[in-house]
């Protein structure tokens, strides 16, 4: 802050503008994916896997759920991935030899 | 029956507890009786901002726990009638702040009063959440910076579904964008963003824009709300920001350089 520095200004920067336009992408980024993982999310993602396990044994991880929205139409995507025959049936019978 | 404004931000630094001070301060210079809340439980700092840290006895989490009563642990401002302070606890554990204890002495204190005035800490842990939780109203204190507005608006989503008014679905918090520490000289150069450039980022009416000024620090130093030092430029932008917030319809000052004279810019003197 010198006395030059006070009567010839430096030239202007303009980061400011630089400052606005990456906080517009990422505060836009940050807001859509609040909107796209609403609170009822993981309860589902809960109940659906209860419901799912009353009839093949599966765990949290072999359930996906994924929201998606496009052009103002949303999109629940659900992926259970359900496990090999063998160890089903395994599972199925704990006490019994192999089938 | 009292309303509710939470005075947070997010990120620390930015000025929140000054402006729960001058706020809250101002509310009361104008006959509203009205108590401010320290809800930084491990780190309190309302106090000395107000210069009333030697008379602290009993806190918050005293009066949660019923170790003491609202009598006893509330802090009659010397200097303005009608404000009061319930200063914070220092202890460290993090789980003093319930949510029923919160919501009780909130209740008891809505009876007497016609402003409770909670300043947040900053963070998103449960002291931030309780002291906005019950909120009315909300002033979203900011700084023109990249990392606080990013932090603003990520409080601005947080009241708009952690609050009580939100899981009611009652109507929403009321929000208002309280810009410190603004230099006006630095954002009309480009080196700072501007009011209308936070504006259009996060969306929310402006309640003030307080500038950046000396006097902050200086009256701080000395325990007494900026509010109070009404020849300064910060607390005549506090002063404004009240008025506004009871509905006065003032133009906002301090937004854009002033002129500096040669000599002036010679000599400096802000």
């Amino acid at each position: 802050m010198g006395l030059l520095d006070s009567i010839f200004r430096a030239p202007p920067s303009k980061s400011a503008a630089l400052a606005k336009e990456r906080l517009q992408i990422i505060v836009t980024h940050e807001r859509g994916n609040r909107r796209n993982s609403p609170d009822y999310l993981p309860t589902l993602k809960k109940e659906l896997l209860e419901v799912v396990r009353k009839y093949v044994p599966i765990d949290q991880s072999q359930i996906k759920v994924h929201l998606d929205r496009e052009d103002g139409c949303e999109v629940l995507e659900l992926n259970i991935t359900l496990p090999e025959e063998e160890q089903r049936l395994a599972q199925q019978r704990p006490n019994g030899g192999e089938a | 029956m009292a309303t509710i404004i939470v005075v947070t931000s997010g990120k620390g630094g930015v000025g929140k507890t000054t402006t729960s001070a001058s706020f809250a301060t101002g509310l009361a210079q104008r006959g509203y009786r009205t108590v401010v809340i320290d809800f930084d439980v491990g780190l309190r700092n309302l106090d000395l901002i107000m210069g009333c840290e030697r008379r602290v006895v009993y806190d918050f989490v005293n009066v949660i726990n019923n170790e003491a009563n609202l009598n006893q642990a509330l802090i009659r401002d010397k200097r303005v009638e009608n404000l009061y302070i319930l200063p914070a606890s220092q202890t460290r554990d993090k789980e003093a702040l319930t949510k029923e204890g919160v919501e009780r002495v909130l209740n008891e204190l809505k009876a007497g009063f016609d402003y409770i005035v909670c300043d947040s800490p900053a963070g998103i842990e449960r002291g931030a959440l309780m002291a906005l939780y019950f909120a009315d109203q909300a002033l979203v204190v900011t700084n023109p910076e990249v990392s606080s507005v990013r932090d603003s608006d990520r409080i601005l989503g947080i009241l708009a579904s952690k609050s009580l008014r939100a899981e009611q679905g009652d109507e929403p918090v009321k929000e208002y964008l309280v810009l410190a520490r603004y230099a006006p000289e630095r954002a009309d150069r480009g080196d700072m963003l501007s009011v209308n450039d936070v504006l259009e980022i996060l969306g929310i009416p402006l309640l003030g824009v307080i500038p950046e000024s000396q006097t902050v620090l200086q009256s701080s130093n000395a325990g007494v709300p900026v509010i109070l030092e009404d020849s300064s430029e910060a607390g005549a932008a506090y002063s404004d920001l009240v008025d506004r917030f009871l509905g006065k319809d003032l133009p906002h000052r301090f937004t854009s350089a002033q002129k500096k004279g040669f000599l002036q810019r010679l000599f400096g003197g802000s």
